[in-house]
């Protein structure tokens, strides 16, 4: 479904990513994991439409997209959860979730019938749908960015760091939302900080290190892999949102 | 018959390239990373992998691994991982001066297991077979490599390794044995025994088998399958790549899938080193793209075969390359060991205290295979008293023995004696046509 061929993007005049492949199968979910500047959310950008690559091919359902606009990626099928949720804050729950449906804004009744449907899944948001999203907790703020990206109907989603900056029982939560998308067969590209957690739920995970990828495989490989645990996931001590 | 993991075999090309790219770059960066052989050899170069590693074929710029190289590196200075991250060793036959000696981590075990599970379900194994294993069990890959790999298929494995043919054949009768793994030439020793001993063959429980590890000949191949009453395929191994597993023959017998997402292969002229095209006849050179312990860039098998990419009806996507046709070097492969002439030269130089002239000959007597080796006689070579003479040519054969691993019978022949090509002694005779 998406395919990243030997991309190259320059962070101002840092090379940040350093010829990265990777690729994403339909209704499968694939984690990327790394340090901090390893350089995945240069990465998560360059597919998003938000930074062009320098060099490189990225394909999206059989057709390159590298250097298109990030609306366009959106109507082509690739939904942002961006880091930190960065929701509309000043703007009631309701009116983000119609700027998630931005691309369908002609089709009201799939507008409101989505939002239905988010409201089913997350019945908080239809609590707060009027209550501005700034006022909303961390978790429901994710809810909120996880929702305004099902609203556009996407091929893909994109989650970058959902767990950023939750306290570790809300992570549990987010993480379980995640698994549950998985299991209706949405296809996921997952980005995280903590290894742990997503190479769990992942079918293959890739890991970046300084902008290259130096290990890939599935997800319970890697979670057992001994360079992945001395480098990323710590030794002993049980995390207290591990399954 | 099922194919063992069908999501892999039978991916689409462009799903297979896209994979084989991502781990050829994985596997680059981290030889960079953390082999200072690949990393000097790629900074003498100004090859970054990171720069330089676009498409699959940039990887055509980077030099071949041979291997001396390997044998130079003896005997962990190739390796990738620390060595507490190495949970296997083996080592080549001792055909150089130093063995050729691999590493092999959990995960690389893993997937050693599997890609010969898929050749041996290629060749017809289930879980209910009973497979008797002959290759040599040690720090040859051959026994442990199948041997895991028929374990996960959940084979009932018989690991009788190598050697006492009729104990072999009492246990294949008595344990119903219904795969025979072995070297096409000790299959049809076997099948000469079984006749010497008077079994019909039709008795035994047999259905295959799995031949590996020397060149053979599809006169080979009949003869066996009409003498046992069984269906054999080909299979391809070499240690420093992974050991058995690489390539393995379907039921179809049109050849050996190698197994692409885990080796990218080249074949090459063996003379100029360029890229020969699909189907050309050249030195098979493969670079492994998921080994951890081990990995190895464009290494020169010293095989000869074709890369046939045309379709296999067995529904298979994995490119099949042709039944080795022979080596390109001067390496001669007799019971499935591999000896290189000019070692035993050394051998007989250290004893002699010079380099005598001599020949290797490989002869066969009903299928079963002799090294002997031809020495022309010298003062040094030479004693007269009967006593002596024999003690010389005993040490001979005793220090070979110790260094390769099989007898050889050691003759003195007279000066001038041993055949010549080009005023040359040819290093080598083949007497088993």
């Amino acid at each position: 479904m998406l395919k990243v061929k030997s991309v190259h993007t320059y962070y101002g005049s840092i090379h940040a990513l350093k010829g990265v492949s990777l690729h994403v199968r339909p209704a499968e979910m694939v984690a990327l994991i790394g340090a901090n500047g390893a350089g995945k959310s240069t990465l998560v950008n360059t597919i998003c439409g938000l930074m062009k690559p320098n060099k490189g091919i990225i394909e999206f359902q059989g057709e390159s997209i590298q250097g298109i606009g990030p609306e366009e990626i959106v109507r082509r099928g690739i939904a942002l959860v961006p880091e930190g949720r960065q929701i509309f804050s000043t703007m009631t729950v309701e009116a983000n979730l119609e700027m998630g449906a931005f691309i369908h804004r002609r089709n009201g009744r799939q507008v409101e019938s989505d939002m239905e449907r988010m409201y089913e899944r997350f019945p908080i948001l239809r609590e707060r749908s009027q209550q501005l999203a700034g006022t909303l907790s961390g978790g429901e703020q994710q809810m909120l960015a996880i929702s305004r990206a099902l609203m556009s109907r996407p091929q893909l989603i994109v989650l970058d760091e959902p767990s950023m900056g939750l306290a570790p029982l809300v992570v549990k939560e987010i993480f379980r939302i995640v698994q549950e998308l998985r299991r209706e067969g949405r296809t996921i590209l997952l980005i995280e900080q903590n290894a742990r957690a997503a190479l769990q739920i992942a079918d293959r995970g890739y890991v970046l290190e300084t902008g290259k990828l130096v290990l890939q495989g599935d997800g319970a490989t890697l979670l057992n892999h001994r360079e992945v645990q001395r480098a990323y996931l710590g030794k002993g001590a049980r995390q207290i949102w591990d399954a | 018959m099922p194919i063992w993991e069908k999501d892999n075999e039978c991916m689409s090309r462009d799903e297979l390239e896209q994979l084989q790219l991502e781990r050829l770059q994985a596997t680059l960066n981290r030889v960079y990373r953390n082999v200072s052989f690949y990393r000097n050899r790629f900074k003498s170069l100004d090859f970054r992998p990171e720069d330089d590693l676009t498409e699959l074929t940039d990887i055509r710029r980077l030099p071949f691994t041979t291997s001396r190289d390997v044998s130079e590196s003896y005997p962990y200075d190739m390796f990738a991982v620390p060595l507490r991250e190495v949970v296997r060793v083996h080592s080549s036959s001792g055909t150089m001066a130093n063995p050729r000696v691999v590493g092999y981590t959990r995960q690389d075990l893993r997937i050693w297991s599997t890609i010969v599970a898929r050749i041996l379900s290629a060749g017809g194994v289930t879980q209910d077979d009973v497979i008797q294993v002959t290759f040599a069990y040690g720090l040859l890959t051959g026994g442990l490599g199948i041997h895991y790999g028929a374990e996960r298929i959940g084979a009932s494995v018989l690991p009788t390794s190598v050697g006492r043919t009729e104990r072999q054949i009492k246990i294949m009768q008595d344990f119903r044995t219904t795969v025979l793994c072995s070297t096409p030439s000790y299959a049809l020793v076997i099948a000469d025994r079984i006749e010497d001993m008077g079994i019909d063959p039709k008795q035994l429980s047999l259905k295959y088998v799995i031949c590996a590890g020397e060149p053979w000949t599809d006169a080979m191949r009949r003869e066996v399958e009409e003498r046992l009453f069984v269906k054999v395929t080909d299979n391809y191994g070499i240690s420093e790549i992974m050991g058995p597993g690489v390539a393995g023959e379907c039921l179809e017998q049109n050849g050996m899938h190698l197994q692409e997402d885990h080796f990218l292969a080249e074949v090459i002229d063996p003379e100029t080193g360029k890229n020969l095209e699909p189907g050309q006849e050249g030195e098979l050179v493969i670079t492994t793209l998921t080994k951890e312990a081990f990995p190895v860039i464009r290494y020169r098998t010293g095989d000869l075969c074709r890369i046939l990419p045309d379709p296999c009806p067995c529904g298979r996507t994995q490119n099949r390359i042709s039944r080795i046709r022979g080596r390109c070097d001067d390496v001669v492969v007799i019971k499935g060991i591999n000896i290189i002439p000019n070692r035993i030269g050394d051998i007989l130089e250290q004893i002699g205290g010079e380099r005598p002239v001599y020949q290797l000959v490989a002869t066969r007597e009903r299928h079963r295979d002799h090294l002997e080796i031809w020495v022309e006689v010298t003062e040094r070579f030479f004693h007269d008293k009967m006593r002596e003479q024999r003690t010389l040519l005993e040490i001979m054969g005793q220090k070979i023995t110790n260094f390769i691993g099989i007898t050889p019978r050691v003759k003195l022949v007279e000066k001038g004696s041993l055949r010549r090509e080009n005023g040359k002694v040819a290093a080598f005779v083949d007497r088993r046509g």
